[in-house]
C-alpha cells in the first residue's frame, strides 16, 4: 500500500526553485506598479509635533505621500489573544502623534520606482519631542517611564497558571535550587523579508493582495475588517514564501496599508521589506527574564517548580504577542512528573518592536527553563544529569500523561529516545574521555536535553482562531488528482509529502497529484502553517477528505460494475469485485479476470460525465474535510551536545552533536531530517550568537546582518540524527509534527554542555548568547 | 545622466541605458526580468544575490550595473545547459539542500564556484567556502552533502566523458 509514504521522496517543489523559476512576491511584475517606501520612527519614544511632506510630495516620480491622519479609517493592527485584563493598545497602521518604538511606520511614499520612493522618504520633515523610553523589561515592570501614560503602568497583563499545591511541593523538598534566566530577544530572519503587492480592481471592487505570509485566510479575514470591505471581495495569494519561522504568522500594518493605497490610486502597489526594516519592524521572538525555583528530594525527584517571568511584549501587540508566555506555562513540566507547577507572568510594555511567535513560540523558553533546572538539580545533588532525568520520567504506560500545567501528553517513550541517544553518543565513554581531558586541562562539556513539545496546534477550544485544518481532494475528468490544502507551506515540503499521501491512498502515480495552497479564491478556508501543525492537522484533513472521496467513488464503481457496494474493494487504484463475495453471490468471474474491476480514474470520468452514476447521486468526484483534532500532539526526544571551549580564546568547538527525535509516524524522512537540522541550527544561534540589542535610548544596535549574527555554515556541528517512532493517537496518520523540535530541544543541550565545560570554574549557569568573551572572562578571571 | 552598458547575461547580450546608481541585482531582476537572483540583505552579507561575473562569484547587490559593462554574467537561470541541470542543482535536489528556496540560487552559484576552484573539497572546505551565504532553513548540513554529491557527479561524468 505505502509506495511513497515513509520514503525519502525528492521534492516536487525543487525543480523550479533550483533553476530560479519560483515566484516570490517581488518576482511578480504587474504593469504600472507603483512602489511604496516607509518613513519609520528614529526614536523609541516621542511625540510628533509636526510632519511636513510637501517637499517629498513634489519629488520626481512621487505619486502620493500618506501619514497617520490620512489612514484613520483603516482599523488597528489586530491582536487575537484574549486574556483576562489584557491591555490592548490602539495600534494604528501609521503613527499619529505618538511613536513608541524605533521602526514604527510614520509615513508612506508612493512613487513610480523603488529608488524614487526611497529618495523621497528623506525629504519628509518630522519634528519629534523625545520622551523617556523604557527598554529593560524588569524596569518596565517596576514602573519606569510609561509607554502609555493612560494605563498608569507598563503592565500588559499578569497571569498565574499551573496546578498542584506549589507551596506544599516546595516545602516538601530536601533542596530548593533557584536561578535567574534570560531568554534574549531574537530576530526570526526569514531569508525573504516581508513583501506585499496589492491590486485593486475598481470595476469589480475587488482587491487582490499577494503577501509573503503563513496564514492567507486568516490574513484575508483580518484585512477585510481593517479595510472595512466584504471578505469575499478580497483575495489573498501567497506565492512562494522565503521562510517564515512564525514571523509571517501575523497581520501587519504594511499589509493593510498596501491594500488601502491600491484602493486610493487604482493601481498595483508593491512594498518589499529591506533587511534593516525586517530586523526593526518584523516581530521579534523570546524576550523573557525568568526566575526559577525548583524543589527536589535528595534522590533527584522533583517536588515542585515555580517560574516567575517578566515577558517583554514590546510597544504593542501583534497578532499573538500576549499568548506566547502562556505557551511557556503549558510546557514547564517538560518530560517530567512534577506534582506542582506555578507560573507567574508579568507581561510588560517596553519601547521596542512587538514580540510574537518565533519558531517554538514560548516552548523553547519552557524547555530551556526545565532543562536548565534539571541540570541545576543534578549539580546540587552531585548526580549525573541523565540519572536525574530518568528518575522523573513517566513510563510509556502512563500515557496519556497528565501534567500539572493542565495538559494530557498524547503518547511518549522518553526512555527509548534517551537510551538511543546515549547509545549513539556512547555516553559512558564520553564521560570517561571528559575526565581524562580535564586532567590535561582541556575544557570539554557534555550537555543533555530531554525535551517534549506541544504541536499540531491544535484543538479549536485551545486556540484563538480555530485549530482545525481543511482539505479538498478531487479527481479531475482526466484522472489527475488535485489536493487543495488550507495549510500554507513555505519550505516545509508539503507539496511533496501531501502528494505522497494522496498517491498512496488513491493508488495513483505521485506525478499525477498536484497540491495547491495559498490562494483564498481557489482553496477553501484554512488556518495555515505554524505550530508544527501542517502535517498532523492539515495532512490528516487530506487523509479524511480522501476517505470521503473513496466512499463516493465506491458507490459509483459498484453501480458501474453492476454489483452491491459491499462487494467492491479498493486497492492500488482499482475498485474490484472481491472474489470471495463475488463467488458467494454466485458470480463466476474473479476480480479483474473479466473486466470485473475499474480504475479510480475511470470512476472519476464517469462521475463527471454523470451518465453511469447511481440515480439521485451527486455528479463529480470531490470531497472536502475540515479536521478538528481532539488534542495537541507531543513530540519529544533527546539531544546531546559535546563541546570544547578554547582556554585561550573562549571559542566553542563542537566535538559531537547527537539528536534522537520522535515525531510519531513519518511521511518523508528526508524532510524530517531537514526540519531537525534547521531547527537545531536556529537553536544554536540563540545559544551562541544571536541577540537583538537595544541601547538605553531604545536604538536597535544590532540592526543589520553585520551585527545580528545568524549562524553560518562553518559554525555548525555535524549533526548525527536518529528517530524513535511513537505514533500519536490523536490523528489516524499517527504523526506528531517536527517543524519546531530542533529549536526547542537543542538550545538547552548546547548551554548545558557549556556550563558543564566550565564546571571546573564553579560555573552553574550561563545566560545566552554564550559568547566567547563571556567564557574567556570566566576562564581568565 | 544614464549610462549605456553592454552586458552578456546567460549568453545573451543586452544593451541598456541605466542610472549609474542602479544595482546589478536590480538590473538583472527589474530590467532583464531575471528574478531567480534574490535579494536578502542589500549589504553583501547573506549571499542570496550571488551571480557569476567574469568567472567570479559576486554579490550582485553590491555591484552597480555600470560596473558590469562589458562583463559576462551567469545567473541561476543560465546554469542548466540544454535542459540538463548543473551537477550542483542536481545535488541540491537529490540531497534536500533547500527548503524555502530563497537562498538557493545564491547558494548554488557559490557552490559551483567552490567546485570550480576545488573539484574535491572536504566537508570543512565546503563549509568555509559557503561562509558568505546564509540559509535559515536547512542548517546547512544537506547543503554540504549537496555539494559533495555534485563533486562526485562531476568526477564520474568527466571519467566517463559524459
Amino acid at each position: 500500500m505505502a509506495k511513497y509514504v515513509g520514503q525519502r521522496v525528492k521534492r516536487t517543489e525543487d525543480p523550479r526553485l533550483i533553476q530560479g523559476l519560483g515566484h516570490y512576491v517581488d518576482d511578480i511584475k504587474l504593469p504600472d506598479t507603483l512602489h511604496v517606501a516607509f518613513l519609520r520612527s528614529i526614536h523609541a519614544h516621542a511625540r510628533i509635533t509636526s510632519i511636513d511632506t510637501s517637499e517629498a510630495a513634489h519629488a520626481p516620480g512621487v505619486v502620493a505621500v500618506y501619514t497617520g491622519k490620512d489612514v484613520q479609517k483603516v482599523g488597528p493592527v489586530p491582536c487575537a489573544a484574549a486574556l483576562p485584563g489584557l491591555k490592548v493598545p490602539d495600534y494604528r497602521v501609521l503613527a499619529g502623534d505618538h511613536v513608541v518604538f524605533v521602526g514604527q511606520p510614520i509615513a508612506a511614499v508612493v512613487a513610480t520606482d523603488r529608488y524614487a520612493a526611497r529618495d523621497a522618504i528623506d525629504l519628509i520633515m518630522v519634528d519629534y519631542d523625545e520622551l523617556p523610553a523604557v527598554i529593560d523589561v524588569e524596569a518596565a515592570a517596576k514602573g519606569g517611564p510609561l509607554v502609555y501614560e493612560e494605563y498608569g503602568d507598563n503592565i500588559a497583563y499578569t497571569l498565574t497558571a499551573g496546578e498542584g499545591d506549589i507551596d506544599a511541593g516546595l516545602a516538601s523538598a530536601d533542596r530548593i535550587v533557584k536561578q535567574r534566566l534570560v531568554h534574549q530577544r531574537l530576530a526570526p530572519i526569514a531569508m525573504e523579508g516581508r513583501g506585499v503587492l496589492a491590486r485593486y480592481y475598481p470595476g469589480e471592487k475587488e482587491l487582490t493582495i499577494w503577501s509573503s505570509t503563513q496564514i492567507p485566510h486568516l490574513l484575508r479575514t483580518q484585512l477585510a475588517i481593517m479595510l472595512g470591505m466584504p471578505e469575499n471581495k478580497l483575495r489573498v495569494i501567497t506565492p512562494e514564501v522565503g521562510g517564515g519561522f512564525g514571523s509571517k504568522l501575523n497581520v501587519y500594518a504594511e499589509e493593510a496599508l498596501l491594500g488601502w493605497i491600491s484602493m486610493q490610486l487604482g493601481k498595483p502597489v508593491k512594498w518589499i521589506e529591506g533587511r534593516r526594516e525586517n530586523i526593526q519592524a518584523t516581530i521579534h521572538g523570546r524576550g523573557q527574564v525568568g526566575y526559577i525555583e525548583i524543589g527536589c528530594k535528595n534522590d533527584g525527584t522533583i517536588t515542585g517548580l515555580r517560574y516567575n517571568v517578566f515577558a517583554d511584549m514590546g510597544a504593542y501587540h501583534q497578532l499573538l504577542t500576549p499568548a506566547i508566555p502562556t505557551l511557556t506555562g503549558l510546557m514547564l513540566s517538560g518530560c517530567y512528573k512534577i506534582p506542582a507547577i506555578q507560573m507567574n507572568v508579568t507581561a510588560c510594555f517596553t519601547n521596542k518592536m512587538a514580540t510574537d511567535a518565533y519558531r517554538g513560540a514560548g516552548r523553547p523558553e519552557a524547555t530551556h527553563v526545565i532543562e536548565r533546572a534539571l541540570d541545576l538539580v543534578a549539580d546540587e545533588l552531585k548526580l549525573d544529569p541523565v540519572e536525574v532525568r530518568r528518575r522523573n520520567f513517566p513510563t510509556p504506560e502512563e500515557f496519556p500523561f497528565k501534567t500539572a500545567t493542565g495538559l494530557f501528553y498524547d503518547s511518549g517513550n522518553y526512555q527509548g529516545a534517551l537510551d538511543r541517544a546515549l547509545e549513539m553518543a556512547d555516553y559512558a565513554s564520553l564521560r570517561a574521555e571528559q575526565r581524562k581531558a580535564r586532567d590535561q586541562g582541556r575544557l570539554i562539556g557534555i550537555g543533555v536535553s530531554t525535551y517534549v513539545e506541544i504541536c499540531a496546534i491544535g484543538p479549536s477550544q485551545a486556540t484563538p482562531a480555530g485549530g482545525w485544518e481543511s482539505a479538498t481532494v478531487r479527481i479531475e475528468p482526466t484522472g489527475m488528482v488535485t489536493v487543495l490544502t488550507g495549510a500554507s507551506p513555505h519550505g516545509q515540503g508539503q507539496e511533496t509529502s501531501f502528494a505522497q499521501l494522496a498517491a498512496d491512498e488513491l493508488g495513483v502515480d505521485m506525478d499525477h497529484v498536484t497540491v495547491i495552497h495559498g490562494d483564498t479564491s481557489i482553496v477553501q478556508y484554512g488556518i495555515g502553517t505554524f505550530g508544527s501543525r501542517a502535517t498532523a492537522v492539515g495532512g490528516t484533513a487530506v487523509f479524511m477528505a480522501i476517505a470521503k472521496l473513496k466512499e463516493k467513488a465506491a458507490k459509483i464503481a459498484a453501480h458501474m460494475l453492476g454489483v452491491e457496494e459491499s462487494t467492491v474493494g479498493f486497492s492500488e487504484g482499482q475498485f474490484a469485485v472481491q472474489a470471495a463475495q463475488a463467488a458467494a453471490g454466485g458470480a463466476s468471474s474473479s476480480a479483474g479476470s473479466s473486466g470485473r474491476s475499474i480504475t479510480i480514474q475511470e470512476v472519476a470520468l464517469a462521475a463527471h460525465l454523470a451518465k453511469e452514476i447511481p440515480p439521485g447521486s451527486e455528479p463529480g468526484l470531490s470531497a472536502t474535510h475540515f479536521f478538528e483534532p481532539t488534542n495537541f500532539t507531543f513530540p519529544f526526544g533527546t539531544h546531546i551536545a559535546v563541546v570544547e571551549v578554547d582556554r585561550e580564546t573562549g571559542e566553542v568547538k563542537f566535538l559531537r552533536y547527537v539528536g534522537v527525535d520522535d515525531c510519531g509516524k513519518v511521511l518523508n524522512p528526508m524532510l524530517v531530517d531537514g526540519q531537525i537540522h534547521g531547527g537545531i541550527v536556529q537553536a544554536l544561534g540563540q545559544a551562541l550568537y544571536e541577540e537583538l540589542v537595544y541601547d538605553e535610548q531604545g536604538q536597535l544596535i544590532t540592526g543589520t546582518l553585520m551585527d545580528y549574527a545568524v549562524p553560518k555554515a562553518a559554525f555548525i556541528p555535524w549533526m548525527e540524527l536518529d528517530r524513535t517512532e511513537t505514533p500519536s493517537p490523536v490523528n489516524p496518520l499517527g504523526v506528531k509534527g517536527v517543524g519546531e523540535a530542533g529549536t526547542i530541544g537543542a538550545t538547552p543541550a548546547i548551554v548545558n554542555a557549556l556550563v558543564d565545560a566550565l564546571e571546573p570554574f564553579g560555573v552553574r549557569h550561563l545566560d545566552m548568547p554564550v559568547r566567547p568573551e563571556s567564557l574567556w572572562r570566566i576562564i581568565n578571571a | 545622466m544614464k549610462k549605456a552598458i553592454n552586458v552578456s547575461v546567460n549568453e545573451v547580450v543586452h544593451q541598456s541605458e541605466v542610472e549609474p546608481r542602479l544595482l546589478l541585482v536590480h538590473y538583472l531582476r527589474d530590467v532583464l526580468g531575471l528574478t531567480g537572483t534574490h535579494i536578502g540583505c542589500e549589504t553583501s552579507i547573506c549571499g542570496a544575490c550571488t551571480v557569476n561575473l567574469d568567472g567570479q562569484a559576486v554579490k550582485s547587490c553590491t555591484v552597480f550595473a555600470v560596473q558590469a559593462d562589458g562583463a559576462k554574467i551567469t545567473t541561476i537561470e543560465g546554469l542548466a545547459v540544454d535542459g540538463q541541470l548543473h551537477e550542483v542543482q542536481e545535488g541540491f535536489w537529490e540531497q534536500h539542500g533547500l527548503q524555502c528556496g530563497y537562498c538557493t540560487p545564491g547558494m548554488i552559484m557559490a557552490s559551483a564556484q567552490i567546485l570550480d576552484r576545488n573539484p574535491d573539497p572536504s566537508r570543512d572546505e565546503i563549509r568555509h567556502g559557503l561562509e558568505g551565504n546564509l540559509c535559515r532553513c536547512t542548517g546547512y548540513q544537506h547543503i554540504v552533502e549537496a555539494v559533495q554529491y555534485a563533486s562526485r557527479k562531476m568526477k564520474s561524468r568527466s571519467a566517463t566523458g559524459d
